[in-house]
């Protein structure tokens, strides 16, 4: 992609970030952040890319590194923001159907079909 | 080979951008906010599950095994932290992030002859180290690793100072020569600047400085996927690095202060008269079955949780005692200042977490009005948040904050462990007006006594 395209969306992604984080309460800004975290976490695209064209065994092993922090970064991130927000329920208080464990669970193991 | 052409990879990634966005969006609501985050975190998934299917892969078992590595340490981590400690988790996690930036961006050194593209590796290089190394100090801090006080030595500003100029020349050398020993030497001044940019932060003021981080660790990813030519990495930083300036912003405005004046350390203007000294002027004291009294046959009640809240651990208490007045008949609200708690909206967390109902949690915009009709306002662990000097005292070091208008209320009864003033060191006239009470003790303590109380009435 050539370097006025990446500007250009850039550029747009700068707005539309602006525009949707101020409209979030104040009430929410622990898991906005947290939220926040766990997105930038996808750098983990980046670091199996470079692990991916890894030959040199130091590469390989600085890249390795690498997979394993970004992992660690999205993972934690939105288990945690969603460990979080499931706290946030309104006024009348039945449980949910499917129960905290099995959410967290699901979402885990989908995660983890990803990479498959 | 690969099993997805080009078209179809933007396509999916794309996708994921958008997951993103609705992520981010989903938290306009607390009603919203959590199906939000699944979007959020398929959306991830989906871009890793891309990857995987469109480039040329070797080491997959290696790479496959470095994330169930990666996944299986945060992921219990996170289920079990306790909510008191999130923002040193969300530190943490941050630094990691802004860690494997740098190490992706290091990598890609030997990839390119591009200037434009090393300038964006130098960039991601430096901004993420810092990240990395302030995350790890904000961490250490907020768990108390280490002081909590700002920790300044003579120097400091030109140590700092002297660290940037030398990482800017080296990032220049990196980006003429494309020399990797030069782009090590980058990474460990990138270190260096993150650990003196948090050192001299106190301890009230590092969730700023988290948000501050996520903010770069963003950015370092935008700028990395400007290395990789990836639009995802590109979008998903930048929008983390707006979310992140934002917010930074919206605290340093709701702690009446700016980011320069908290990085830098020194509150702007002096401390009026009394400073850290504990005055001896006399207040009203008082028993907690008094306090029980005056909530018990009130109509109207706005608790104001604090920090000293947040550190005594006290959520669970305040939150049944809102339960034992709301089943007396009071209306009960919790009136929360953006920079209660250890980061922003903390204190949303905690109380939701004792499961106190989302509406009754009222930002401070909404609820200022409605003191004026609050029989008592219950100030639990707070103290600048609440004081009027902010606005009847042009000198004093936190003019211009806004704060909850507590002294509307017809009743003040404070929560304090002691006399001593605030984070911000100024007395708080409040305490001395004839309508305040102060009961004396550990917050969590104190709000037992008062409920006992309370259930006994």
């Amino acid at each position: 992609m050539d370097g006025i395209a990446l500007l250009t969306i850039t550029v747009l992604a700068v707005f539309v970030g602006f525009e949707v984080v101020s409209k979030v309460s104040s009430t929410l800004h622990t898991p906005l952040m947290s939220g926040a975290n766990a997105i930038h976490g996808i750098i983990l695209v980046g670091a199996i890319i470079v692990a991916g064209q890894a030959s040199d065994p130091w590469v390989l092993a600085v890249a390795l590194l690498a997979v394993v922090l970004a992992t660690a970064n999205l993972v934690g991130g939105f288990v945690v923001t969603d460990r979080m927000l499931e706290m946030f329920r309104g006024r009348k208080r039945e449980a949910p159907p499917g129960g905290k464990p099995e959410a967290v669970e699901a979402k885990t193991s989908e995660s983890k079909e990803g990479t498959r | 080979m690969t099993l997805i052409d080009p078209v179809w990879t933007s396509l999916l990634y794309l996708a994921a951008a958008v997951c993103f966005i609705l992520a981010l969006k989903g938290l306009n609501s607390p009603r919203t906010a959590r199906r939000g985050n699944l979007v959020g975190a398929f959306g991830a998934a989906l871009a890793v599950a891309t990857v995987f299917l469109s480039v040329k892969m070797d080491n997959v078992p290696l790479i496959l095994g470095a994330m169930v590595v990666g996944s299986g340490v945060a992921a219990p981590v996170a289920r079990q932290v306790k909510m008191t400690q999130m923002p040193q988790l969300v530190a943490l996690f941050n630094g990691v992030g802004g860690g494997a930036a740098a190490l992706v961006a290091l990598l890609e050194l030997s990839h390119t002859e591009d200037h434009w593209v090393r300038v964006a590796i130098v960039f991601t290089l430096l901004v993420g180290a810092v990240s990395f190394a302030g995350s790890a100090i904000t961490f250490s801090k907020l768990q108390e690793l280490m002081t909590t006080r700002p920790v300044v030595f003579p120097g400091l500003p030109t140590l700092m100072g002297a660290v940037l100029l030398a990482a800017v020349g080296a990032a220049v050398a990196v980006v003429f020569s494309g020399s990797l020993a030069l782009a090590l030497v980058l990474l460990v001044l990138g270190l260096a600047a993150g650990v003196l940019l948090v050192l001299p932060v106190g301890g009230a003021d590092v969730p700023i400085v988290i948000s501050l981080l996520n903010a770069f660790t963003g950015l370092a990813v935008a700028a990395s996927g400007l290395v990789l030519g990836n639009v995802l990495l590109v979008v998903a930083g930048t929008l983390v690095g707006a979310s992140g300036t934002i917010l930074t912003r919206a605290m340093a405005a709701a702690m009446g202060r700016s980011v320069a004046g908290i990085l830098f350390g020194a509150f702007k203007g002096g401390s009026t008269a009394g400073s850290t000294a504990v005055s001896d002027r006399p207040v009203r004291s008082s028993s907690p079955e008094d306090v029980a009294v005056l909530l018990g046959y009130a109509q109207r009640v706005i608790i104001v949780p604090g920090y000293g809240l947040a550190v005594a651990q006290g959520q669970h208490t305040a939150a049944e005692l809102a339960l034992a007045l709301e089943a007396r008949g009071i209306d009960v609200d919790f009136a929360i200042h953006p920079v209660a708690g250890r980061m922003p909206g903390h204190m949303n967390v905690l109380l939701a977490e004792a499961n106190v109902p989302y509406e009754s949690l009222k930002e401070m915009g909404e609820i200022n009005s409605e003191f004026r009709t609050a029989d008592v306002a219950l100030v639990v662990g707070a103290n600048d948040v609440v004081n009027p000097a902010a606005k009847t005292t042009p000198g004093s070091p936190i003019y211009g904050m806004p704060i909850l208008e507590v002294a509307d209320a017809r009743q003040v009864v404070f929560l304090k462990r002691s006399m001593r003033p605030g984070f911000a060191g100024i007395e708080n006239e409040l305490m001395y007006e004839p309508q305040t009470t102060l009961l004396f003790g550990d917050a969590k303590e104190s709000l037992a006594k008062v409920l006992s109380a309370v259930k006994a009435l």
